[in-house]
């Protein structure tokens, strides 16, 4: 059995649906990539996997070897963290409440995994500053750190790298990389970046309006108009009337091909 | 004048009055630097006026005080925390109109029936003198609770303050976090209304931890010196007032004021120092 799987998953807010038709699996050791336009519903999906929404259709199921509350999670950045006087040790530790049931304290299991995790995001030597006084790729590094304490096996990121410079997103998808190969952790991520998600990724589910554009692995991933209209319009509208004339019905990508292509190239071009 | 401060605690009102007031100073300093970093330090401020408005009423009908003051602000409490857990009905606006309105109904009740007495002017501006053996027990029963509650779930609170979505998601109650700490913010306002007054008890919640937050840096150190801050001001403006017979709601609030300059000149002095250091 997958490690997660949804079936014919739907939400909706105030009884307007904003995703439905969701189907896809997520095995253990994969590098999931979640891609959509602003507004698609990707944090909608995030919390819906990790139980803080509830489907208003279908089902999410686990496997025997994972519990909901197993799972790591990076949110979006909200303001309210931003002056928060907290010492990055304090942060990171927090992360590892999941695990001690109604025990009041941290022991000392819980600190050396705070130290482990600090350690191998590389922010030992910043566990005593204050967490606002630190940049947006040290922040990141910092919750990052603090997911990893809350899973040994799945970690949920929503946009890690929104509002890092070029340089310093290179340096945190390296280390998203590797806690996916060397800890083995399966990794579920939300991002714009569709060529980090390309390189990346083993898997692909691209999310459009309001349902599923695209799910499989990133190599079938590169054949779909979904993928070339974000990164190359003309391809985009031969692979469509390809498929057009073939199956009179495409399964994937837009109605206005086209349209759509000059504009996303644009926007990557910016 | 170390004669007459050692004079002050001959009578027993003003021991009962230090006493009770440490304590309300020590627990809504902790419940300050929650809601404070949540940005509910407004239903603070609302649940006190609310507050007020119950007292006036429990007067006219004269009924006891506290028994009708208690279950109307922790039912204000409830409604206050969904309002500002709710963005879409505008949060702030709606805890100000529930505060201003629940300010004019008691106005309203008191020139209706009593007229402005000393006891509807102990209620906006408080007085030491009015403390019963009651209140005491009430006081000293509310810290107990908010000082266990704070020592064992220190580190949940913490994750809820600190990010409630990731505490959620690691399956924190969020939820009942919030609803405990504003019940126990609405327990400790009543009881610290009869000392400081309805008008000035929000700021005994939200200075301490505005005035920490200057120079400290962990969530701990915040807490401990929110605590201690509180406690030295609430001392301080208490032996003022009975030395210039002031008023003692608004001595320790001045109290509050001068710490706040103090660590906010700390904190701004400090940057200069940083700053210069770099540029050498
Ligand atoms: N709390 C909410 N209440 C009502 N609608 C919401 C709420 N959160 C998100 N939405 C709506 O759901 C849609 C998807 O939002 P979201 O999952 O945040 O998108 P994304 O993360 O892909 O940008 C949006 O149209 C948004 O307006
Ligand atoms: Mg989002």
């Amino acid at each position: 059995m997958s490690l997660i799987s949804c079936e014919d998953l739907a939400f909706a807010y105030d009884g307007v649906t904003v995703l439905r038709h969701l189907d896809f699996k997520v095995e253990q050791g994969d590098y999931l990539c979640i891609l959509g336009e602003n507004g698609a519903g990707k944090s909608t999906l995030m919390k819906g996997l990790l139980g803080l929404k509830k489907p208003s259709a279908g089902t999410v199921s686990f496997g025997e070897e994972l519990r909901a509350k197993e799972i790591g999670y990076l949110p979006q950045q909200t303001p309210v963290q931003k002056d928060f006087p907290a010492s990055v040790r304090e942060v990171v530790l927090s992360g590892c409440l999941s695990g001690m049931g109604m025990r009041p304290f941290y022991a000392k299991a819980e600190k050396d995994r705070a130290d482990r995790n600090m350690q191998a995001l590389e922010i030992t030597d910043l566990k005593d500053r204050c967490y606002r006084d630190l940049s947006g790729g040290q922040q990141q590094r910092v919750l990052l750190a603090r997911a990893l304490c809350a899973t040994k096996k799945v970690i949920l990121l929503d946009e890690p790298v929104a509002g890092l410079d070029p340089l310093v997103t290179i340096n945190m998808y390296r280390l998203i990389e590797r806690i996916n190969k060397e800890m083995g952790i399966t990794v579920i991520m939300v991002s714009h970046d569709m060529q980090a998600a390309t390189k990346y990724a083993s898997h692909i589910l691209h999310l459009g309006e309001d349902r599923q554009l695209f799910f499989g692995t990133c190599e079938d991933y590169r054949h779909t108009a979904a993928y070339h209209s974000f990164m190359d319009g003309e391809k985009a509208v031969h692979i469509w009337k390809k498929a057009a004339g073939k199956e009179k019905k495409p399964r994937a990508a837009s109605p206005e091909p086209e349209e759509k292509g000059e504009k996303e190239k644009k926007e990557v071009q910016q | 004048m170390f004669g007459l401060i050692l004079e002050m605690f001959t009578y027993p009102f003003m021991v009962r009055a230090l006493c009770m007031g440490v304590l309300v100073a020590v627990c809504s300093a902790l419940l300050g630097v929650t809601l404070v970093l949540k940005r509910y330090s407004m239903i603070g401020d609302g649940l006190s006026h609310v507050g007020f408005g119950a007292l006036a009423i429990a007067t006219a009908m004269n009924a006891a005080p506290l028994a009708v003051a208690i279950p109307v602000v922790i039912a204000a409490a409830f409604l206050l925390l969904r309002l500002t857990e709710n963005s879409k009905i505008k949060g702030d606006a709606a805890v100000a109109l529930i505060s201003t309105g629940a300010l004019a109904i008691g106005v309203m009740v008191v020139s209706m029936t009593t007229g402005m007495n000393t006891d509807v002017y102990n209620y906006l501006f408080g007085s030491i003198l009015s403390m019963s053996h009651g209140d005491v027990v009430l006081t000293g029963t509310v810290s107990a609770v908010i000082l266990v509650m704070f020592v064992f779930f220190y580190n949940r609170i913490f994750a809820v303050t600190f990010d409630e979505t990731f505490a959620r998601a690691t399956g924190l109650n969020a939820k009942l976090y919030n609803t405990v700490i504003a019940v126990l913010t609405a327990l400790i306002i009543v009881v610290g209304m009869r000392m400081m007054g309805s008008l000035l008890i929000s700021s005994l919640v939200v200075f301490p931890a505005v005035t920490s937050m200057r120079t400290c840096i962990t969530f701990r150190s915040v807490m401990i010196c929110s605590a201690v801050v509180s406690t030295i001001c609430l001392v301080t403006g208490l032996v003022i007032s009975y030395l210039y017979a002031a008023p003692t709601g608004a001595s320790i609030v001045l109290c509050n004021i001068a710490a706040f300059i103090t660590f906010a000149a700390v904190q701004k002095g400090r940057e200069c120092l940083q700053s210069s250091e770099k540029s050498l």
